[in-house]
């Protein structure tokens, strides 16, 4: 019991001396700009397609659930803001986030896995380039830019999904669809899913990169770091957003 | 050059290296031999400081690297090239890409310096062709040629050759060796190559070192490591699986045979018994 307990405590020091150590790399040059572009294309615009999908279908199914009851006590009219106020709050930032996770961030971890096991990263240090500048900061960037404009992506979608099944198909008045989601909701709230994304941004690249950089050797190795890194991600996102959502909000 | 002082370390409770110590004096190039697992890989990586060691001290052209600075070892490290056992290529990168990058990220050179630099390179292992080639399309031989390239494209003093012949075939391993052969005679680097290809490496080494239960217990000319005494050196140099090196009850999950029964007793000294044992 007390060596888990040591075990799990060193494990934690050791995920914030890596945070730590990242954050100081991310603000002090030289900073890879050739490389934080190429995974800002890699976690954001090649995560675009299953972004437009989740978020057309969170917001035309937000809007199909709800319209029933919204109707029986005559409040159907704020359809619009109940599905863009869900999605900017909440749906957004938290969808986006667990998607990229299985998208982009099972990828990093298995990648820095893959190149700690073949020497790669020993190769980057022999040649006298740090491993985290090289390898993890670029992702940290690339994810806290690319987690709030692939939440501005699915927010605008949802957004449009729910419009075309309460507007389209159920016949509420698109006037009143997008004027009521002007009515109710704030800048506050389009800010507030912004945070989120960014703080969401930089769990993802974090736990990812530290499981990938400290997986074990060999296939296995490689394989256990990468369901840890979704899965830790996945639970630490949903933790983080109440405690962001408790202060924001 | 290179000077190791009674170097110790454990890994996962057990002492590999107790008390390594060598020297390797400048344009001298060193075969290091032993069994798998021994700890020569941990060995070469604790003279570039990619690890520490438990005790024990370390010297590079003069600078123990167990205190240089980040910027020291830095320096330390771009005069030495080391070729990694699996290669270490980029392998999101192309042959081409692999050598460039230490020119690329650690000097002011231009492009066109660079693909001078890096076809030189690739000439000399002959592999100017598959420039464009990704690591995964290579053969196990293309792959250690291109880590030697990319080793020797900053032009280092040093190179620490680590197992560059291993899941090779016969005829291409003895060409990789003569390649880096061919490499020190040309360029007069210091160099350790980690090696299993005995007797083949005795043409292409200054001096042989067997580093046996962590420890160096030999380090000599060929000529006369070969005519060594050492129970362990000869049967190591012979290749026998029996004798004070590696007997069979030393080795894991292997079920005893009649002949071991018949085996001249591992206590012995194998050289004493040649000839006897045959069964």
């Amino acid at each position: 019991m007390g060596a888990a307990a040591t075990a799990a405590l060193g494990g934690l020091g050791r995920t914030g001396v890596f945070l730590g150590q990242t954050l100081f790399c991310c603000l002090t040059p030289p900073i890879k700009g050739a490389r934080v572009l190429k995974q800002i294309w890699f976690i954001g615009w090649k995560s675009m397609l299953v972004i437009v999908l989740t978020g057309t279908f969170t917001g035309m199914v937000l809007a199909l659930q709800s319209f029933p009851t919204l109707r029986r006590v005559g409040s159907e009219a704020l359809l619009g803001p109940l599905v863009a106020l869900a999605l900017l709050r909440e749906l957004g930032p938290v969808l986006t986030a667990l998607m990229v996770t299985g998208r982009a961030g099972s990828a990093i971890a298995a990648e820095i896995g893959i190149m700690r096991t073949t020497e790669q990263t020993d190769a980057l240090e022999l040649m006298g380039l740090n491993p985290l500048r090289y390898v993890v900061v670029p992702n940290l960037l690339a994810a806290m830019v690319a987690l709030p404009l692939l939440t501005a992506v699915f927010d605008v979608v949802g957004t449009w999904g729910g419009y075309l099944v309460g507007v389209r198909l159920l016949g509420l008045d698109g006037g009143t669809y997008f004027g009521e989601i002007s009515n109710h909701a704030e800048m506050k709230d389009v800010l507030g899913g912004v945070y989120k994304a960014l703080t969401f941004g930089l769990l993802i690249a974090w736990v990812c990169c530290y499981k990938g950089y400290y997986s074990r050797f060999g296939a296995e190795g490689v394989s256990a770091a990468t369901t840890q890194a979704v899965v830790n991600t996945s639970v630490l996102i949903l933790v983080w957003d109440y405690f962001v959502t408790s202060v924001v909000f | 050059m290179i000077r190791v002082e009674e170097l110790w370390k454990s890994l996962g409770g057990q002492e590999v290296l107790r008390g390594v110590s060598f020297e390797l004096q400048p344009g001298e190039f060193t075969a290091l031999i032993g069994l798998s697992g021994c700890g020569k890989s941990l060995l070469l990586k604790h003279l570039v400081g990619l690890l520490k060691p438990d005790r024990g001290r370390v010297w590079l052209g003069g600078q123990e690297v167990g205190k240089a600075s980040a910027k020291q070892l830095e320096f330390l490290r771009s005069r030495i090239g080391f070729v990694f056992q699996g290669g270490a290529l980029f392998d999101s990168m192309t042959v081409y890409d692999n050598v460039a990058f230490p020119l690329r990220e650690k000097t002011s050179l231009g492009e066109a310096d660079i693909r001078c630099k890096v076809e030189e390179e690739l000439e000399l292992v002959g592999l100017r062709d598959a420039s464009k080639k990704f690591p995964a399309q290579l053969s196990g031989g293309m792959l250690k040629r291109v880590a030697l390239a990319r080793a020797l494209v900053r032009d280092p003093e040093i190179v620490l050759i680590d197992e560059p012949t291993t899941g090779l075939d016969p005829v291409v391993s003895r060409a990789v060796l003569e390649l880096f052969g061919s490499v020190h005679e040309r360029l007069k680097l210091t160099g350790i190559l980690v090696s299993h290809e005995i007797p083949r490496i005795f043409e292409i080494v200054q001096r042989v070192a067997m580093l046996h239960e962590g420890r160096i217990i030999a380090m000599d000319t060929p000529e006369r490591f070969c005519a060594s005494p050492d129970p362990v050196v000869q049967q190591f140099v012979d290749g026998s699986s029996v004798g004070q090196c590696v007997s069979p009850a030393r080795v894991p999950n292997r079920v005893p045979s009649r002949r071991d029964a018949l085996t001249c007793s591992t206590a012995q000294p194998t050289f004493l018994t040649r000839g006897k044992c045959r069964v």
